[in-house]
Protein backbone atom coordinates (compact mmCIF):
# COMPACT_ATOMS: atom_id res chain seq x y z
CA UNK A 1 0.00 0.00 0.00
CA UNK A 2 2.45 2.52 1.50
CA UNK A 3 4.37 4.14 -1.57
CA UNK A 4 8.22 3.62 -1.25
CA UNK A 5 10.98 5.29 -3.72
CA UNK A 6 14.58 4.98 -3.57
CA UNK A 7 16.28 8.29 -4.83
CA UNK A 8 19.75 9.68 -4.96
CA UNK A 9 21.65 12.56 -4.23
CA UNK A 10 25.10 14.32 -3.83
CA UNK A 11 24.42 14.05 -0.14
CA UNK A 12 21.88 12.83 2.01
CA UNK A 13 19.94 15.95 2.87
CA UNK A 14 19.67 16.52 -0.91
CA UNK A 15 18.14 12.91 -1.15
CA UNK A 16 15.65 13.89 0.91
CA UNK A 17 14.43 16.93 -0.49
CA UNK A 18 14.61 15.07 -3.94
CA UNK A 19 12.23 12.69 -2.16
CA UNK A 20 9.91 15.08 -0.55
CA UNK A 21 9.82 17.30 -3.85
CA UNK A 22 8.74 14.30 -5.93
CA UNK A 23 6.51 12.73 -3.76
CA UNK A 24 5.02 16.25 -2.95
CA UNK A 25 4.69 15.64 0.44
CA UNK A 26 6.22 17.58 4.19
CA UNK A 27 8.95 15.98 5.42
CA UNK A 28 6.20 14.96 8.84
CA UNK A 29 4.77 12.37 5.94
CA UNK A 30 7.73 10.28 4.87
CA UNK A 31 10.22 7.95 6.47
CA UNK A 32 13.80 8.02 5.48
CA UNK A 33 16.73 5.07 5.20
CA UNK A 34 19.79 5.44 4.15
CA UNK A 35 20.77 2.93 1.21
CA UNK A 36 24.38 4.29 0.48
CA UNK A 37 26.40 6.61 2.33
CA UNK A 38 28.13 9.64 0.43
CA UNK A 39 31.75 8.48 0.38
CA UNK A 40 34.40 11.70 -0.89
CA UNK A 41 36.61 9.00 -2.18
CA UNK A 42 40.40 10.21 -2.57
CA UNK A 43 41.45 13.58 -2.46
CA UNK A 44 37.42 14.76 -2.90
CA UNK A 45 37.72 13.74 -6.65
CA UNK A 46 38.79 10.20 -6.82
CA UNK A 47 35.50 7.86 -6.36
CA UNK A 48 33.25 10.67 -5.78
CA UNK A 49 30.22 8.75 -4.81
CA UNK A 50 26.49 9.96 -3.87
CA UNK A 51 24.07 9.49 -1.37
CA UNK A 52 21.29 7.03 -2.10
CA UNK A 53 18.17 6.65 0.44
CA UNK A 54 14.84 5.04 0.48
CA UNK A 55 11.97 7.30 1.59
CA UNK A 56 8.26 5.95 2.34
CA UNK A 57 5.17 7.08 2.38
CA UNK A 58 3.86 6.90 6.36
CA UNK A 59 0.90 5.46 6.63
CA UNK A 60 -1.86 7.74 8.32
CA UNK A 61 -4.69 5.57 10.52
CA UNK A 62 -7.88 5.86 9.72
CA UNK A 63 -8.14 6.96 13.68
CA UNK A 64 -6.03 9.88 13.07
CA UNK A 65 -7.76 10.79 9.66
CA UNK A 66 -11.25 11.01 11.38
CA UNK A 67 -9.61 13.11 13.90
CA UNK A 68 -8.33 15.91 11.13
CA UNK A 69 -11.60 15.53 9.61
CA UNK A 70 -13.96 16.19 11.89
CA UNK A 71 -11.42 19.25 13.63
CA UNK A 72 -11.45 20.69 10.09
CA UNK A 73 -15.38 20.53 9.74
CA UNK A 74 -16.20 21.77 13.15
CA UNK A 75 -13.56 24.77 12.32
CA UNK A 76 -15.53 25.57 8.65
CA UNK A 77 -18.46 25.73 10.20
CA UNK A 78 -17.16 27.83 13.29
CA UNK A 79 -18.39 25.60 15.94
CA UNK A 80 -15.74 25.01 19.04
CA UNK A 81 -15.92 21.29 19.62
CA UNK A 82 -14.16 18.69 21.68
CA UNK A 83 -13.72 15.17 20.57
CA UNK A 84 -12.93 12.36 23.03
CA UNK A 85 -11.81 9.56 21.50
CA UNK A 86 -12.79 6.18 23.16
CA UNK A 87 -12.57 2.10 22.00
CA UNK A 88 -15.05 0.27 21.93
CA UNK A 89 -15.93 -2.99 20.72
CA UNK A 90 -17.91 -2.12 17.77
CA UNK A 91 -15.08 0.48 16.91
CA UNK A 92 -13.25 4.03 17.61
CA UNK A 93 -16.11 6.20 19.20
CA UNK A 94 -15.33 9.89 19.26
CA UNK A 95 -17.66 11.71 21.58
CA UNK A 96 -18.51 15.31 20.55
CA UNK A 97 -18.63 17.86 23.53
CA UNK A 98 -19.08 21.47 23.27
CA UNK A 99 -20.78 24.46 24.84
CA UNK A 100 -22.84 25.25 21.87
CA UNK A 101 -25.72 23.87 21.15
CA UNK A 102 -25.09 20.17 19.54
CA UNK A 103 -28.65 19.58 18.94
CA UNK A 104 -28.38 20.78 15.33
CA UNK A 105 -25.40 18.43 14.81
CA UNK A 106 -27.58 15.74 15.95
CA UNK A 107 -30.48 16.01 14.07
CA UNK A 108 -34.13 14.42 13.80
CA UNK A 109 -33.65 10.94 15.31
CA UNK A 110 -30.07 11.40 14.88
CA UNK A 111 -29.76 11.81 10.98
CA UNK A 112 -27.48 14.80 11.28
CA UNK A 113 -25.29 12.77 13.33
CA UNK A 114 -25.69 9.79 11.24
CA UNK A 115 -24.64 11.75 7.77
CA UNK A 116 -21.51 12.79 9.26
CA UNK A 117 -20.51 9.60 10.88
CA UNK A 118 -21.25 7.88 7.46
CA UNK A 119 -18.63 10.85 5.57
CA UNK A 120 -16.37 10.62 8.64
CA UNK A 121 -15.91 6.71 7.34
CA UNK A 122 -15.80 7.73 3.76
CA UNK A 123 -12.64 10.19 4.48
CA UNK A 124 -11.02 7.94 7.11
CA UNK A 125 -11.00 4.82 5.55
CA UNK A 126 -10.57 6.05 2.16
CA UNK A 127 -7.65 4.27 0.38
CA UNK A 128 -7.32 2.02 2.99
CA UNK A 129 -8.02 -1.68 1.92
CA UNK A 130 -7.22 -3.61 4.92
CA UNK A 131 -6.80 -1.36 8.27
CA UNK A 132 -10.30 -0.39 8.06
CA UNK A 133 -11.70 1.24 10.97
CA UNK A 134 -15.44 1.78 11.77
CA UNK A 135 -15.71 5.10 13.45
CA UNK A 136 -18.68 6.06 15.48
CA UNK A 137 -19.88 9.57 16.36
CA UNK A 138 -21.54 10.67 19.34
CA UNK A 139 -22.85 13.77 20.77
CA UNK A 140 -22.76 14.23 24.17
CA UNK A 141 -23.76 10.58 25.32
CA UNK A 142 -26.61 10.84 22.96
CA UNK A 143 -26.29 7.47 21.10
CA UNK A 144 -26.64 5.71 24.98
CA UNK A 145 -29.94 7.43 25.78
CA UNK A 146 -31.33 7.09 22.15
CA UNK A 147 -30.82 3.35 22.86
CA UNK A 148 -32.51 3.43 26.19
CA UNK A 149 -35.50 5.57 24.63
CA UNK A 150 -35.82 2.53 21.48
CA UNK A 151 -36.44 0.13 24.37
CA UNK A 152 -38.76 1.63 26.13
CA UNK A 153 -40.61 2.22 22.87
CA UNK A 154 -40.45 -1.40 21.96
CA UNK A 155 -41.78 -2.49 25.69
CA UNK A 156 -44.38 0.25 25.46
CA UNK A 157 -45.82 -0.64 22.13
CA UNK A 158 -45.35 -4.71 22.68
CA UNK A 159 -47.85 -3.97 25.48
CA UNK A 160 -50.31 -2.07 23.29
CA UNK A 161 -49.99 -5.39 20.85
CA UNK A 162 -51.09 -7.67 23.65
CA UNK A 163 -53.72 -5.40 24.82
CA UNK A 164 -55.62 -4.64 21.24
CA UNK A 165 -53.93 -8.56 19.53
CA UNK A 166 -53.55 -6.07 16.68
CA UNK A 167 -49.96 -5.59 14.89
CA UNK A 168 -48.37 -2.30 15.22
CA UNK A 169 -45.67 -0.41 12.88
CA UNK A 170 -43.01 1.68 14.03
CA UNK A 171 -41.88 4.90 12.23
CA UNK A 172 -39.09 4.26 10.08
CA UNK A 173 -35.81 3.38 11.60
CA UNK A 174 -32.02 3.05 10.57
CA UNK A 175 -30.94 -0.76 10.37
CA UNK A 176 -29.23 -0.15 13.81
CA UNK A 177 -32.17 1.38 15.49
CA UNK A 178 -34.26 -1.49 14.41
CA UNK A 179 -31.68 -3.92 15.30
CA UNK A 180 -32.12 -2.32 18.97
CA UNK A 181 -35.91 -2.91 19.30
CA UNK A 182 -35.60 -6.29 17.73
CA UNK A 183 -32.73 -7.58 20.90
CA UNK A 184 -35.26 -5.32 22.90
CA UNK A 185 -38.15 -7.84 22.44
CA UNK A 186 -36.35 -10.75 21.38
CA UNK A 187 -36.83 -12.68 24.67
CA UNK A 188 -40.57 -11.79 24.76
CA UNK A 189 -42.66 -15.69 24.11
CA UNK A 190 -45.61 -13.61 23.24
CA UNK A 191 -44.91 -10.90 20.49
CA UNK A 192 -42.83 -11.13 17.40
CA UNK A 193 -41.04 -8.30 15.25
CA UNK A 194 -40.17 -7.83 12.01
CA UNK A 195 -39.25 -5.22 9.53
CA UNK A 196 -41.05 -4.04 6.63
CA UNK A 197 -40.82 -2.04 3.18
CA UNK A 198 -37.89 -0.57 1.60
CA UNK A 199 -34.81 1.85 3.02
CA UNK A 200 -35.12 4.45 4.00
CA UNK A 201 -38.64 3.60 5.05
CA UNK A 202 -38.22 0.76 6.51
CA UNK A 203 -40.03 -0.06 9.77
CA UNK A 204 -40.19 -2.45 12.42
CA UNK A 205 -43.58 -4.14 12.95
CA UNK A 206 -44.40 -5.84 16.35
CA UNK A 207 -47.49 -8.46 16.30
CA UNK A 208 -48.56 -11.25 18.80
CA UNK A 209 -47.29 -14.48 18.00
CA UNK A 210 -49.95 -16.74 17.10
CA UNK A 211 -49.68 -20.36 17.12
CA UNK A 212 -50.24 -22.58 13.82
CA UNK B 1 -20.76 27.14 3.65
CA UNK B 2 -18.44 27.28 0.60
CA UNK B 3 -15.47 25.61 2.93
CA UNK B 4 -17.19 23.25 4.02
CA UNK B 5 -18.73 21.72 1.09
CA UNK B 6 -15.48 22.11 -0.35
CA UNK B 7 -13.66 20.57 3.00
CA UNK B 8 -16.26 17.26 2.57
CA UNK B 9 -15.56 16.65 -0.89
CA UNK B 10 -11.75 16.85 -0.78
CA UNK B 11 -11.62 14.45 1.70
CA UNK B 12 -13.49 12.03 -0.23
CA UNK B 13 -12.27 12.15 -3.77
CA UNK B 14 -8.74 11.26 -5.08
CA UNK B 15 -8.10 14.51 -7.33
CA UNK B 16 -8.99 17.61 -4.32
CA UNK B 17 -6.99 19.70 -6.60
CA UNK B 18 -10.25 19.18 -9.14
CA UNK B 19 -12.71 19.86 -6.55
CA UNK B 20 -14.62 23.84 -7.66
CA UNK B 21 -17.66 24.44 -5.87
CA UNK B 22 -19.71 27.69 -7.07
CA UNK B 23 -21.76 29.64 -5.26
CA UNK B 24 -24.95 31.26 -6.76
CA UNK B 25 -27.08 33.20 -4.57
CA UNK B 26 -30.87 34.30 -5.56
CA UNK B 27 -31.61 36.37 -2.50
CA UNK B 28 -33.74 33.55 -0.44
CA UNK B 29 -31.24 30.56 -1.06
CA UNK B 30 -28.01 29.86 -1.69
CA UNK B 31 -27.03 27.27 -4.46
CA UNK B 32 -23.44 25.95 -4.48
CA UNK B 33 -22.64 23.54 -7.43
CA UNK B 34 -19.86 21.10 -7.01
CA UNK B 35 -17.63 19.70 -9.56
CA UNK B 36 -14.80 17.11 -9.12
CA UNK B 37 -12.96 15.11 -11.83
CA UNK B 38 -14.77 12.87 -13.92
CA UNK B 39 -13.54 9.83 -12.31
CA UNK B 40 -14.40 10.89 -8.88
CA UNK B 41 -18.19 11.46 -9.53
CA UNK B 42 -19.10 8.03 -7.65
CA UNK B 43 -16.79 9.40 -4.67
CA UNK B 44 -19.10 12.07 -4.14
CA UNK B 45 -22.70 10.59 -4.91
CA UNK B 46 -22.13 7.12 -3.64
CA UNK B 47 -24.18 4.08 -4.29
CA UNK B 48 -28.48 5.33 -4.93
CA UNK B 49 -26.86 8.91 -3.86
CA UNK B 50 -26.25 7.93 -0.24
CA UNK B 51 -22.43 10.06 -0.24
CA UNK B 52 -24.26 13.23 -1.63
CA UNK B 53 -27.50 12.73 0.65
CA UNK B 54 -25.21 12.32 3.82
CA UNK B 55 -23.41 15.63 2.23
CA UNK B 56 -26.43 17.45 1.43
CA UNK B 57 -27.55 16.73 5.82
CA UNK B 58 -24.34 18.06 7.19
CA UNK B 59 -24.75 21.00 4.75
CA UNK B 60 -28.28 21.92 5.52
CA UNK B 61 -27.44 21.43 9.69
CA UNK B 62 -24.71 23.80 9.14
CA UNK B 63 -26.49 26.71 7.61
CA UNK B 64 -29.38 26.01 10.01
CA UNK B 65 -27.28 27.38 12.32
CA UNK B 66 -26.84 30.77 10.13
CA UNK B 67 -30.88 30.48 9.58
CA UNK B 68 -29.38 30.04 5.64
CA UNK B 69 -31.34 27.83 3.20
CA UNK B 70 -28.95 25.57 0.85
CA UNK B 71 -29.14 23.34 -2.01
CA UNK B 72 -26.18 21.43 -3.22
CA UNK B 73 -25.79 20.59 -6.81
CA UNK B 74 -23.17 18.12 -8.12
CA UNK B 75 -22.90 19.25 -11.77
Amino acid sequence: MAKVIEVSGRGIEEAKQNALRDLGLPESRVSFEILEEPSKGFFGIIGNKGAKIRASVKEIAPEEKAYDFLEKIFAAMNMDVTINKKESEYGCIFDLNSDQDMGIMIGKHGQTLDALQYLTNMAANKGADENRKHIILDVEDYRSRREDTLKHLAWRIADKVRASKRKMSLEPMNRHERKIIHMALQEEADVITYSDGEEPHRKVVIDIKRSK
Amino acid sequence: MKQLIELIAKSLVDNPDMVIVNEKDDGKTVIYELSVADDDMGKVIGKQGRIAKAMRTVVKAAAAREYKKVIVEII
